[in-house]
């Protein structure tokens, strides 16, 4: 695998891992922007704007775009999240050139008033999509809950209210300020000749402005000790989300916090799994880690029968009480990186799972990071390190909300 | 590099493949066992799923938590699933653990444990997926439009009832598994980095000596079609659509592919473009193909906001029918494009590769070269798939709503 990368004069980097005896060629656009760049007068703006890409430019109808993936046989999409909006697709190699085309001529959309009002009820069906999934619901307001004002907590979707009220210059005003050179990064994974696609990508990227694109509100979260119930009576499980401060994205601790969330409640194994859905108390439970510019968190959640979810409350309590007291054993944690080994190896294949790893290690690092590097930090994860991850952000402070038939619960002691 | 596939069927009728993948590390393994929830007895449905539940818990030498380690000190990423006619085991990790997990899952299919003590958690886990499908309309919506398009047992849902899954015991569940569980009809089907003789020959130690009966045939009583719809306070309205496709293995079966691919291959596709992108109806709506050995259907699904949902269903079923008014070389074009890049592409996946030698093998009795693959899919025309919408229009349609209010059929 051979690895390289360049800046074009506009700031724009430019990174591409070859891999030869891959099938295809996965291609991202890594914007450093998402909900957590929004003042609450736009919530909802980069995700609107993510669909906006897809309406079309001088050069393309929203129909043409579309057209244009489907005939070179892309698997393409976008996604955007609190802090980055990603445009990508996955290609056999020949079509390389037909498909940097496309992605670089959308990035620079035209953003018409039509396509403007149109999508925005797609927007609104997409809201409306989720509002009847409880879990994600639930999800939304935990995440209000313990981020509280610290621009993490801004929706990504946005509210019915706040896409109502946005403006076509609104819009382009955002991306003026945010999709410029330095705030992007182009990812390649697979098979591929990186001086011809450097070639391609100053051709269609070399005129984009540059500029600054800082981000506001880089600091550790607060974390509240929160405790809430949403009653919600059409609803028949109840939906429990804890939320609790962890390392950030570019901490050293990362991976030992990714291992300890596995051995707390990954789906097979974990302390969750034997204590709540192994004797089934619990339909589901477990723990995952998400780290962010600045701050980290652990998302557990819950899902179950709402009669039984006071006394699950108390198990998960009396599980976060015994880990911050005693920490993991050696065999948990062996256990733990065989999994991990297994699973980034197998991710690793496919040029669509390594565009993404690598994006993601240059929007967050600035660096480059081998699949064997990534072992490698797995590997070197020790019981003290993960002590120190329990020592640094204790399962103390949680902000606790549960969504479900429920209309109180106690508090665990 | 040709593609390297195997094949052997060992005495007792259980078939093996594999497809060795020089460039990978990894390798997945999938075993398909005739022993799906349309074999339920009809007072316990919910048995195959309680069964694929308690089948890892514990079996041969090691109990329940030992079993579960072992598979994950070698990394097995992994999953049980009960569909219509089989159950799947699928587990994937490093090409190199996979002998060692081989021989732990020969000890789950033939010497599971059962144990009764776990009848209980097994049930009150059943439970919950029956509540929990409240919570997923989408889910539920499909449930129903199963239910209603195909003929019983093919359209039950594998969940059950609380009824059904209250009269389970341990003698049935171990009954069951004795009745289910065997080498005839079963698919072994491995891919990625694997030495194919000692692949072979390790699968034969292992299942060579089983004896055991397939599956009982299928009795089916008529469908019941038509228009269902659920009553739910929700804020989108869930539509389903089904109406009868050719079976894979048909000779039309690629022309049948077409035909979804053009009003659901990728998001220039009829349905996308009219419902989602030109009126704004949706966020999300799409056509797919599903499909038993003797017949097939095209199901169709969209999600909309209540007051837009009879325009939602209204345009979706004309685009179905307009279909057979003609068809562009431009939209067969990309068809084909789509189709071709995903079956190379599933080249870099082990277990698509692995579940696609069993699906090959049990609908065809043979797994296709992707040669034979790309040259059906060079040689799709805009004529052909017209042909065969007009041999094979939308009808017969089983129409499912899932919402505060039903909605107008008018346009069936």
């Amino acid at each position: 695998m051979k690895f390289h990368h360049h800046r074009l004069a506009n700031g724009l980097n430019i990174i591409g891992e070859i891999s030869p005896s891959a099938r295809s060629t996965a291609l991202g656009f890594f914007v450093r922007t998402g909900a957590r760049d929004e003042v609450s007068q736009v919530s909802g703006v980069s995700h609107f704007l993510e669909h906006m890409v897809f309406k079309g430019t001088p050069r393309r109808t929203a129909l043409d775009v579309n057209c244009d993936f489907d005939r070179i046989g892309a698997n393409y999409n976008a996604f955007t999240s609190e802090e980055n909006t990603v445009f990508y697709a996955a290609v056999l190699p020949e079509y390389v050139p037909q498909a940097v085309d496309i992605l670089a001529d959308i990035l620079r959309p035209s953003l018409r008033g039509e396509d403007f009002e149109g999508e925005k009820k797609v927007i609104l069906e997409e809201i409306a999509m989720y509002e009847d999934q409880p879990m994600w619901c639930a999800y939304d307001h935990a995440k209000k809950a313990y981020f509280a004002d610290h621009p993490l907590g801004n929706s990504v979707l946005g509210s019915v209210a706040s896409v109502q009220a946005l403006t076509r210059e609104q819009m382009q005003a955002y991306f003026d300020r945010r999709y410029v050179g330095p705030n992007i990064t182009v990812a390649a994974a697979g098979n591929f000749d990186w001086r011809g696609l450097l070639k391609l990508i100053d051709k269609h990227c070399g005129n984009w402005p540059s500029g600054k694109a800082p981000r506001k509100g880089v600091r550790p979260a607060a974390g509240r000790d929160s405790f809430q119930v949403v009653p919600k009576d059409k609803v028949q499980q109840e939906h429990v989300f804890l939320i609790s401060p962890a390392p950030a994205a570019d901490a050293p601790l990362r991976h030992a916090a990714d291992v300890l969330a596995m051995i707390l409640g990954d789906d097979t194994d974990s302390r969750m799994h034997w204590a709540l859905v192994d004797p089934g108390l619990a339909d589901s439970a477990d723990v995952s880690f998400h780290d962010y510019e600045g701050t980290g968190s652990f998302f557990t959640s819950l899902s179950c029968a709402p009669e039984q979810t006071q006394k699950n409350l108390s198990i998960l309590r009396g599980l976060f009480r015994q880990v911050q007291a005693d920490g993991v054993s050696a065999e948990e944690l062996a256990q733990a990186k065989s999994k991990v080994l297994s699973r980034v190896v197998r991710a690793s294949e496919r040029p669509m799972g390594r565009m993404q790893a690598l994006g993601m290690s240059w929007t967050y690092l600035g660096k480059y990071r081998s699949m064997d590097d990534e072992l490698k930090a797995f590997e070197a994860v020790t019981l003290k390190k993960i002590r120190e991850v329990l020592d640094r952000h204790p399962f103390a402070e949680m902000a606790t909300l549960a969504l479900g038939p429920l209309k109180k619960l106690r508090k665990p002691r | 590099m040709p593609q390297q596939i195997h094949h052997h069927t060992f005495d007792n009728g259980l078939t093996l493949l594999a497809e060795r993948m020089d460039h990978v590390r990894s390798a997945s393994l999938n075993f398909l066992v005739p022993a799906g929830c349309v074999y339920d007895p009809e007072n316990e449905i919910g048995l195959a799923s309680v069964l694929s539940e308690m089948i890892t818990r514990g079996a041969g030498d090691r109990d329940s938590r030992a079993l579960s380690l072992a598979l994950d000190n070698l990394g097995v990423d992994r999953d049980e699933s009960v569909g219509q006619l089989h159950q799947r085991f699928w587990g994937a990790t490093l090409a190199s653990n996979i002998p060692a997990a081989l021989e732990i899952y020969a000890d789950i299919l033939r010497r599971p444990r059962l144990p009764k003590e776990e009848l209980d958690p097994v049930r009150a886990l059943a439970l919950q997926d029956l509540q929990a499908l409240e919570d997923d309309h989408k889910a539920m919506v499909m449930v129903e439009l199963r239910r209603r398009h195909w003929p019983l047992p093919l359209g039950r849902d594998r969940r059950g009832t609380p009824a059904t899954l209250k009269r389970i015991t341990p003698a049935s569940v171990r009954k069951h598994y004795e009745r289910s569980f065997g080498p005839r009809g079963m698919i072994v089907s491995v891919a990625g980095k694997i030495d194919w003789p000692a692949l072979r020959d390790q699968v034969e130690r292992l299942f060579g000596d089983w004896q055991g009966a397939g599956a009982p045939e299928l009795k089916l009583k008529k469908a019941i079609n038509g228009r269902g719809h659920v009553e739910k306070e929700t804020a989108q309205t869930q539509i389903a659509i089904a109406y009868p496709s050719v079976p894979f293995g048909h000779p039309d079966y690629y022309a049948a592919q077409g035909a979804v691919q053009v009003l659901s291959g990728g998001m220039g596709s009829r349905l996308f473009t009219e419902v989602r992108e030109k009126r704004n109806l949706c966020y999300a709506v799409w056509a797919s193909y599903q499909t038993f050995k003797d017949r097939a259907c095209v199901l169709a699904y969209a999600g909309t906001t209540n007051d837009r949902a009879q325009q939602t269903l209204d345009v979706t079923l004309v685009e179905l029918k307009r279909l057979a008014e003609g068809v562009t070389d431009e939209e067969v074009e990309r068809v084909r494009a789509g189709l071709k890049s995903s079956v190379i592409m599933q080249e870099e996946s082990t277990s698509a590769r692995a579940g696609a030698l069993a699906s090959d093998w049990y609908y065809l009795g043979r797994v296709r070269p992707i040669e034979e693959i790309q040259a059906a899919i060079d040689g799709l025309s805009a004529a052909q798939i017209v042909a065969y919408v007009k041999k094979n229009p939308p009808r017969d349609m089983t129409v499912v709503t899932l919402g505060p209010a039903a909605l107008k059929s008018k346009a069936e």
